[in-house]
């Protein structure tokens, strides 16, 4: 076996491949940027190697500088990860010359696979069901509705220079396809100069199911089952699992062989991916194969129980797969969501920075449960904007999906990020989702279920009041505390009253709290809830568990009451006596400023500079100020037509994120 | 003698209304609680005393004899905050728009003797349309025993004002003397002239808000400490902020069971500060990261926000922090930020609360702005501070300490107690490009050797350890173990005993 390895990589993958190599004893050599000086994996490896300044382009995608490590520390074998080099037949072309193992398929199934129409036509060789469609051009209407009946409707109507939604339709019938090809052949001439027209079956109710395929360098290749990734927002997976609810054990087998068939006929070996679309008839179709390790791939090791990395390792030596096809289970239910570094409340956006808190769940494995998070991030590490603002991989597993899914559900409650913007509460929401329960999904889920974007999850009554009767005893917690405070007057030390009314998400519980042996009983409409914790003050995680279930709940503290973010839910929660409550709902509700009139500070950074004036009128995408942040200069424009009434900010201040630089009429 | 009693009960009946249902109702449709819904707020529940509930005024011109509704437009007494003994009075605006009267400062006044003979604060609840007119200089007369009564609670018995609604003229000189000034947003203001007389006499259109709302004040003016959204969230939060301070200056400040462990390590510290040196960091992750449970019960919150100041606790005992903000302006010390931090050390030496300095400061802000506005006097004022408090110091410096601004901030020439640097720490007179400049100006030609001389000065002073050498840092600490080394600095200085020489008091650059 490999002595040393290196792993062309960062991030959680570059960790998780030093895991496995650990676990064999081979010794591993990290490469790293210079953003990338304090990293996790840079922690972890035996070694490590400076290649370069941050952006990929200077460092972790230079063949050379790979080479150049290599070199340095001797290693006999190269793990690329996904991305970077990872589907670089040029790169494994280059260790293949030099002498160096590549974990990972021979240069030639990279190029074959690499190549969007040879890729295709070697699938379609290999016997793997591809989309049907005429690649032809097609000349009248009466030769598309002929060529249409022959694929079976729907069909889409392309144009052959198309892009970005012109140029095509989608027909039903006859009629619909002579005038789709018509407005389409319209519409192509005039966007792009470029007339030609094809067509190809249209794929209703798409999912995005894969198989996980994995060869040696002896001729062997077996197929790992699926992976269904049809939970995407813009073609980037957010949530995986395995195996796909919708498949069938006959489906399954023939895209399993189909894959495997395709994996053959390119001499494929290590680990790889083909990736089918699925439609509602359970049709699938080749999209594209990739010829690597997939984020993903945990889902498939949790139900497998096998180690691809070790296999890859073990193939890259040369052994032959000690696995055969009947060898491969199914075994339970897996789940892997991917938390990003991006603000679901403001449309996604990447939010970078610091991770002035990070706590995962805790991993666990055990016969009826078992929760794994790849990370290559730490509290007090950065999530730099030059990468992938991916903070980690957490997976659940358990016996069948809703096991699964509750366990996902209890792990990301108990997921601490704070200092970034995160989607814990969107991927909380999914999990929460009814239709996700049910597994009727589409490559379309997010965007039909979330078509005005993320707003936060809305709880069941059924778990808001239990959050209630927790933040009820949690309250009797930091009152009990309040009242021990020293220099009381004695015999008239405060009593704690009982009765208390929590404020939740807009609804109002009047709670009667009892400590009891072991915990708290809350009344809340003359029902009685039995709340055991060992919840103290100060911790922002509040675990209790509320008639014999456990309840996970993020709390952050503030001015005017607290924050909880529960289930995909973010809610504000007040706990007042009776008279507080009385009286504050006498208070005026305070609007929070209408801030469409107003240009915000997007992020903390300093002004370089504001190009307009007060009494001015901007047009829309008209630059309005520079704002500078981690050295990047960032324009804001105006989103529509307007007079600018009052500016606030000038060229050097330094502004918070959500500061007012200027206001419109 | 049962009709006797009643007659008890009917006469508090009436009292109790102040100046009656319709008035009440529109205090309540101003989104304002009464007198006395205030109180029942703020106070432990059922612990209220009222003292002079049948007080009437004793004015006779204008018809007001006919007029002499109970109370006097004020409600005075005493009760508790989660059991310790407060006194405190709530303006009732609903009589006479709450204004002041002879008799209304008596009430006033008595409580305030009370709170300094039995060592307890004073918190007022304002909300008063001024000086009772009818009364004349009466009414002037009231303020000012008020006033002196203020000035004499000073540093004896915290005093806390909570501006409820208008505080106008002469009436917002006691609010000024007072230690803390919470206003509640939208429905307070406090000016010495409104907005009629401001545009009489300078022609300047101004809103009530604009002139003196919660807004003006804790931002521009720095005359409050804090706004709140409403009552309710106002009273609130005096209440936790009761919790932080000592009942008197004869007392040391509250213990709370807490629930943190004492040697808490922070792995994630060690990184807070970036590689780059011109780059900020949030100070509050470190306080945070310090205190007790993050508890952080900030002043001034939004006033001078390159300097922090606030409450803590550790180990459940309270702490004053003053912390350098390099988010905003590199966090320099200038004329508002001193003055800032400055009555805050001079709060905390006042009442024998513990202070806690974090250091990052590249030094005082340059600009003709600045001198002409007299930084000199108003940064003195913090090294003046700073240099006459006798509470246990503990001062951190965790990247920073440049010039001047060293020795103010609580350096162990101030008689700093325990000061702690991180390895970080760059304890210099200036930054090294400027030194180089200075000291090697005949070389500014040649960039090379210029950059070689930074290099230089940097290796050799752009840490801590000269200063560690000389005995001005006591230790150099990991940043992961900040609270633990500063809980136990504290502990270890719990029965600290420093006097400053006997003075009639002191001349503080004011």
């Amino acid at each position: 076996m490999f002595k040393k390895i290196l792993i062309a990589n960062r991030g959680e993958i570059a960790c998780r491949v030093i895991k496995t190599a650990r676990k064999m004893g081979i010794k591993t050599v990290a490469v790293y940027s210079d953003a990338d000086k304090n990293a996790l994996h840079v922690r972890m490896a035996d070694e490590a190697v400076h290649i370069g300044p941050p952006p990929a382009s200077e460092s972790y995608i230079v063949i050379d500088k790979i080479l150049d490590a290599i070199k340095r520390t001797g290693a006999e074998a190269v793990h690329p990860g996904y991305g970077f080099l990872s589907e670089n037949a040029k790169f494994a072309k280059a260790l293949e010359d030099a002498g160096v193992a590549f974990i990972g398929p021979p240069a030639g199934a990279i190029e074959a696979m690499g190549d969007k129409i040879t890729s295709k036509k070697l699938a379609a060789e290999a016997g793997v069901s591809t989309v049907p469609g005429y690649m032809g051009l097609i000349d009248s209407a009466d030769e598309a509705v002929k060529i249409a009946g022959e694929i079976g409707y729907p069909v889409m109507i392309k144009a052959s220079a198309g892009g970005g939604g012109k140029g095509m339709r989608i027909a039903w019938n006859d009629q619909e396809a002579r005038e789709g090809f018509q407005s389409s052949k319209n519409e192509a001439k005039s966007s792009f100069g470029d007339d030609r027209i094809f067509i190809e079956k249209f794929v209703t109710q798409p999912r995005h199911i894969e198989i996980q395929v994995l060869g040696d360098k002896h001729g062997n290749c077996i197929y790992l089952n699926e992976r269904e990734c049809s939970i995407q927002r813009r073609n980037q997976k957010v949530i995986e699992e395995a195996p796909s609810p919708f498949l069938d054990e006959e489906t399954r087998k023939a895209m399993g062989e189909q894959s495997v068939a395709l994996a053959k006929a390119v001499d494929y070996c290590s680990a790889g991916t083909v990736e089918f679309i699925v439609d509602g008839d359970r049709n699938f179709y080749f999209l594209e194969m990739n010829t690597r390790l997939q984020v993903e791939h945990p889902v498939t090791e949790l139900i497998t129980g096998i180690d691809l990395v070790e296999q890859m390792i073990k193939v890259a030596w040369g052994e032959k797969l000690e696995l055969e096809q009947k060898d491969v289970g199914i075994n339970g239910w897996a789940i892997e969501s991917r938390l990003y570094a991006e603000d679901p409340y403001r449309n996604f956006l990447p939010s970078i920075g610091r991770l002035t808190r990070y706590n995962p769940p805790k991993e666990v494995a055990t016969n009826s449960m078992a929760v794994r998070n790849d990370t290559g991030v730490f509290e007090g590490g950065e999530i730099s904007m030059f990468y992938d603002p991916m903070i980690a991989k957490l997976c659940s597993w358990a016996p069948t999906r809703l096991e699964a899914i509750e366990v996902m559900r209890d792990a990301l409650d108990g997921f601490e990020v704070e200092g970034i913007g995160h989607n814990l509460p969107f991927c909380a929401a999914v999990m929460d989702h009814p239709r996700f329960v049910s597994g009727d999904i589409s490559t379309a889920f997010i965007q039909e279920e979330y078509p005005e974007g993320f707003e936060g999850a809305t709880l069941a009554p059924e778990a808001l009041k239990r959050l209630a009767a927790a933040a009820s005893a949690f309250n009797m917690i930091v009152e009990g505390r309040a009242a021990q405070i020293s220099g009381a007057m004695r015999n008239h030390t405060r009593r704690v009253d009982p009765h208390w009314v929590v404020r939740l998400g807009g609804e109002t519980f009047d709670t009667v709290v009892a400590e009891v042996a072991g915990g708290w009983d809350v009344t809340i409409d003359g029902e009685t809830s039995r709340v055991e914790t060992g919840w103290t003050p100060g911790k922002t995680l509040a675990r209790a568990v509320v008639d014999g279930k456990p309840l996970t709940a993020k709390v952050s503290l503030g001015v005017g009451g607290a924050r909880v973010r529960y289930r995909g839910a973010d809610l504000k929660v007040q706990v007042l006596t009776p008279r507080q409550a009385e009286l504050a709902a006498m208070m005026p509700v305070k609007m929070p400023p209408d801030t469409s009139k107003m240009l915000l500070c997007p992020m903390p950074g300093l002004i370089v500079s504001v190009d307009v004036e007060e009494g001015q009128e901007v047009q829309e995408g008209q630059v309005l100020a520079v704002v500078e942040a981690m050295k990047m200069e960032n324009v804001l424009r105006a989103e529509k037509k307007a007079v600018v009434t009052k500016v606030n900010a000038k060229a050097g201040d330094s502004l918070a994120v959500d500061d007012v630089i200027m206001e419109f009429e | 003698m049962n009709d006797i009693l009643a007659e008890l009960e009917l006469r508090r009946q009436t009292a109790r209304l102040g100046g009656g249902q319709k008035r009440i109702d529109s205090q309540h449709a101003k989104g304002k609680l009464t007198a006395r819904e205030r109180i029942e707020l703020f106070l432990d529940e059922g612990s209220f005393e009222e003292f002079d509930m049948f007080v009437a005024h004793r004015c006779t011109d204008f018809g007001m004899e006919q007029d002499r509704p109970y109370g006097d437009g004020v409600v005075t007494g005493w009760g508790t905050v989660n059991g310790r003994q407060v006194y405190v009075f709530s303006q009732d605006f609903t009589v006479f728009g709450g204004s002041l009267s002879e008799t209304h400062a008596q009430k006033i006044c008595k409580i305030m003797d009370m709170a300094m003979r039995n060592g307890a604060p004073v918190i007022g609840l304002n909300d008063s349309g001024g000086a009772r007119i009818q009364e004349g200089v009466a009414s002037l007369a009231g303020y000012a025993e008020v006033f002196q009564r203020n000035i004499m609670a000073s540093g004896v018995v915290p005093q806390i004002s909570v501006i409820m609604g208008p505080c106008a003229g002469g009436a917002v000189y006691s609010p000024a003397m007072t230690d803390f000034i919470f206003m509640v947003r939208d429905s307070s203001y406090m000016f010495v002239t409104g907005p009629d007389v401001v545009k009489t006499v300078t022609n300047e259109v101004v809103t009530a808000e604009e002139l003196g709302g919660a807004k003006t004040h804790t931002s521009k003016s720095s005359v409050a400490d804090g706004a709140y959204d409403n009552d309710v969230e106002a009273l609130i939060q005096t209440r936790r902020l009761v919790d932080f301070l000592p009942l008197s200056n004869r007392e040391k400040p509250p213990v709370r069971p807490f629930f943190d462990s004492v040697d808490r390590v922070e792995t994630s510290l060690d990184t807070l500060i970036p590689d780059n040196p011109n780059k900020p960091y949030d100070m509050k992750e470190l306080i945070e990261k310090i205190a007790d449970e993050s508890d952080f019960f900030e002043i001034q919150a939004d006033f001078a926000k390159n300097m922090i100041t606030g409450f803590i606790r550790m180990e459940g005992e309270t702490v004053g922090v003053v912390a350098n903000q390099p988010m905003v302006l590199a966090g320099c010390l200038d004329i508002d930020s001193s003055r800032k931090a400055a009555r805050f050390v001079r709060f905390c030496d006042c009442f024998n609360i513990p202070i806690l300095t974090l250091v990052d400061v590249p030094g005082f802000l340059p600009g003709t702005g600045q001198e002409y506005g007299g930084v000199i006097k108003h940064g003195a004022k913090l090294l003046f501070a700073y240099g006459e408090a006798t509470v246990p110091k503990v001062t951190v410096i965790t990247r920073k300490a440049y010039g001047g601004a060293y020795d103010v901030m609580a350096s162990k020439h101030l008689r700093g107690d325990i000061n702690y640097a991180w390895p970080t720490a760059e304890i210099a007179v200036m930054g090294a490009k400027g030194a180089t400049e200075i000291l090697y100006r005949s070389e500014l030609g040649d960039p090379e050797k210029i950059a070689a001389r930074a290099k230089n000065y940097e290796d050799r002073f752009a840490n801590p350890f000269v200063a560690a050498e000389k005995g001005f840092i006591d230790e150099v600490i990991m940043p992961q173990s900040t609270r633990k080394r500063v809980a136990r600095a504290f502990a270890a200085l719990r029965n600290k005993k420093l006097e400053n020489p006997w003075k009639k008091h002191d001349n503080i650059p004011l």
